[in-house]
């Protein structure tokens, strides 16, 4: 990264040039990259910053003036005493974490268990039965639609958190055994068979070193789990049948179409529920790209 | 450092040749103890496979046979055949309309995302990967195109409805072009525009994803080799397209796949912004499967639509399963 020699400066290695002149040239010469990712940085940064200052407008202002007109800026905090005070978005959040919670502790335990089964136990037929389980992710969820709500009517599932706990953990689960079985066996063969011969048990191995060893592929996934589950509006508007029960992105939607120019609320509500992921993000912000990275094949 | 999860980032390529001589060509088993039965393993995948078993395997068979029927209130009683298909290529303009150049419906709107989306997000990932890599402050630019990512696809909605809106006193994108006198344009309500501001949407949530896994790819290229063909006399394009590009085509393939499953799965963005609006315009498969089954009640059309997203999705999967295998995953 540091010292590679530009095109524009000769074919011979660079130094980092020292004197003002050689820093100069060195700028210009780059300028072209700055201005490029200048640019990005502006298209990227300048719509979410416009959201954030409209959250904090007062409703008349927003339908006056642009955010973008900074001197006529004034700040209030109603819009988010309002979405939640008057609108239930406390109560969605409420469900947002109510629902986030069980569907990410849910999978991670089932997983665990099936991919340490996958890894470290012998059975007949062990990787075809893998192989047939990787080969569900390629069932999208609309398949199981209509059979799964059929199924659940009779339990009301639907009627509480129920229903959007197990769609969510069945869903994670070919994509989360198939993960975490392929760190599991990238463990030392010969401290789990240690273990085994000092007279370990299969779940004393599993629970006193397989888990604790993984740790970082288990939170890894762990987040990326609750991010697509706090952020799932499908699911929810499928699975969630009764309204009380319903998670933000479900209430948002129903703001956006209800109140077509409550902007101020829409803003302060779209804010909220992009505040969890975004503290995830810049306080975990390495478990958070590799769980998104490993995500990336879901 | 590391890697929990290492066997799911791209394998670049680079170094060792193809990934395939990293590896060697026996699959690997995977290590194992003895157990004392094979009962044990069968209590520890008993959660797993239930849910399978119940939540996936159990209703692909029921949507496959409901997609044969009328399937009025989800029901077995009313035999079709094939009409559903049929009548889904042939008989719905909503949902693929080749009467007319260019062609319209849900089905083709997908495509439009997979040749637009796909090369877009591609190709401003490379160029901000490639750029960033050269200056001082390239984690903070990493962090500012990846932010997209944390957030819900229903907030990029609302953030974007924002800018877009008609009015130049609330969206963004038509105050700037007023400045040099266009617009204002309605750009999710007209036809015209509707599909390509969505699909601009998408590229701005993806790019940060793009540009992660290609600086990744683009930092394991030996700074060895980079200097010896600058010192040879390569100028920077010839960098880039002899050394550079090469390295990062695999994960380019991987980079495709991966966004051409987001389009196939596409619906938040549409539900949110435009409701597959203005008229029937911007559906996808994704919300037509939703609509066709939930508010229209139509359960066998939708089962139908359900089980061709399974089929587009087959291929897919089945070459990212295989791409797994060769790299010792599976």
């Amino acid at each position: 990264m540091s010292g590679s020699s530009d095109a524009l400066a000769g074919p011979a290695i660079q130094e980092r040039p020292t004197t003002l002149s050689g820093r100069i040239v060195r700028l210009i010469s780059r300028s072209p990259i700055h201005v490029v990712l200048g640019l990005v940085a502006i298209v990227w940064l300048a719509p979410t910053i416009g959201l954030l200052i409209t959250s904090f407008r007062p409703r008349d202002d927003i339908q006056a003036t642009g955010w973008w007109e900074l001197p006529t800026l004034r700040f209030t905090a109603d819009n988010y005493l309002g979405v939640i005070n008057s609108q239930g978005m406390a109560g969605a959040f409420i469900n947002n974490v109510m629902i986030s919670i069980p569907s990410t502790l849910l999978p991670l335990l089932i997983c665990s268990l099936a991919a340490f089964a996958f890894s470290w136990i012998n059975f007949p037929f062990r990787d075809t039965l893998f192989l047939l389980v990787v080969a569900l992710m390629m069932v999208p969820a609309q398949v199981a639609f209509i059979p799964v709500l059929q199924l659940m009517k009779p339990f009301g599932f639907t009627n509480n958190y129920i229903g959007i706990w197990l769609a969510h953990t069945a869903f994670a689960l070919p994509f989360g055994i198939f993960l975490l079985r392929n760190f599991f066996i990238t463990l030392p063969r010969d401290l789990i068979e240690a273990a085994r011969i000092d007279g370990a048990s299969t779940l004393g191995v599993f629970r006193t070193l397989v888990v604790p060893l993984s740790v970082p592929a288990i939170a890894a996934y762990g987040i990326f789990q609750f991010l697509w589950v706090w952020n799932d509006l499908l699911m929810a508007l499928i699975f969630v049948q009764n309204n009380a029960n319903r998670p933000m992105t479900v209430a948002i939607s129903g703001l956006l179409s209800q109140y077509g120019t409550e902007w101020n609320l829409l803003a302060a509500s779209a804010f909220l529920l992009m505040f969890v992921p975004l503290a995830v993000f810049f306080s975990l912000q390495r478990y958070f790209v590799q769980g998104l990275l490993a995500g990336s094949v879901k | 450092m590391t890697d929990p999860i290492g066997a799911a980032q791209p394998p670049t390529g680079a170094a060792g040749g193809s990934p395939v001589a990293v590896v060697g060509s026996p699959v690997p088993k995977a290590p194992q103890i003895q157990t004392r039965s094979g009962g044990v393993a069968f209590l520890f995948l008993l959660p797993a496979l239930v849910l399978l078993a119940i939540f996936l395997v159990y209703p692909t068979i029921y949507t496959f046979f409901l997609s044969f029927n009328r399937g009025r209130q989800g029901t077995f009683t009313q035999w079709v055949g094939l009409d559903n298909y049929v009548n889904l290529f042939t008989n719905d303009p909503n949902f693929l309309d080749l009467s007319h150049f260019p062609p319209s419906g849900a089905l083709f709107n997908n495509v439009l995302w997979l040749v637009t989306y796909i090369p877009i997000v591609i190709f401003i990932g490379l160029v901000v990967a490639v750029m960033a890599s050269r200056v001082r402050y390239e984690s903070l630019i990493k962090a500012i195109v990846f932010i997209p990512q944390a957030i819900a696809a229903t907030a990029l909605a609302v953030i974007f409805t924002f800018v877009y809106n008609p009015d130049p006193g609330i969206g963004l994108l038509n105050a700037i072009l007023g400045i040099i006198r266009i617009g204002p344009i309605s750009w999710l309500g007209d036809p015209a525009f509707v599909n390509a501001a969505l699909i601009w949407v998408g590229v701005w949530g993806a790019v940060g994803f793009a540009t992660v896994i290609l600086s990744a790819a683009i930092k394991s290229i030996s700074s060895e080799v980079l200097e010896a063909a600058r010192v040879d006399g390569a100028n920077e394009w010839q960098v880039f397209r002899r050394i550079i590009l090469p390295m990062v085509s695999l994960p380019i393939s991987v980079l495709a796949v991966t966004l051409a499953v987001n389009v196939i799965k596409l619906f938040d963005l549409i539900f949110v912004m435009t409701s597959g609006g203005p008229g029937t315009n911007s559906r996808v498969i994704a919300f037509t499967m939703y609509q066709e089954s939930f508010p229209a009640g139509l359960f066998g059309k939708g089962a139908a639509v359900a089980i061709v997203m399974l089929l587009i999705m087959t291929p897919i999967m089945i070459f990212n399963i295989r791409r797994f295998r060769t790299a010792a995953v599976v």
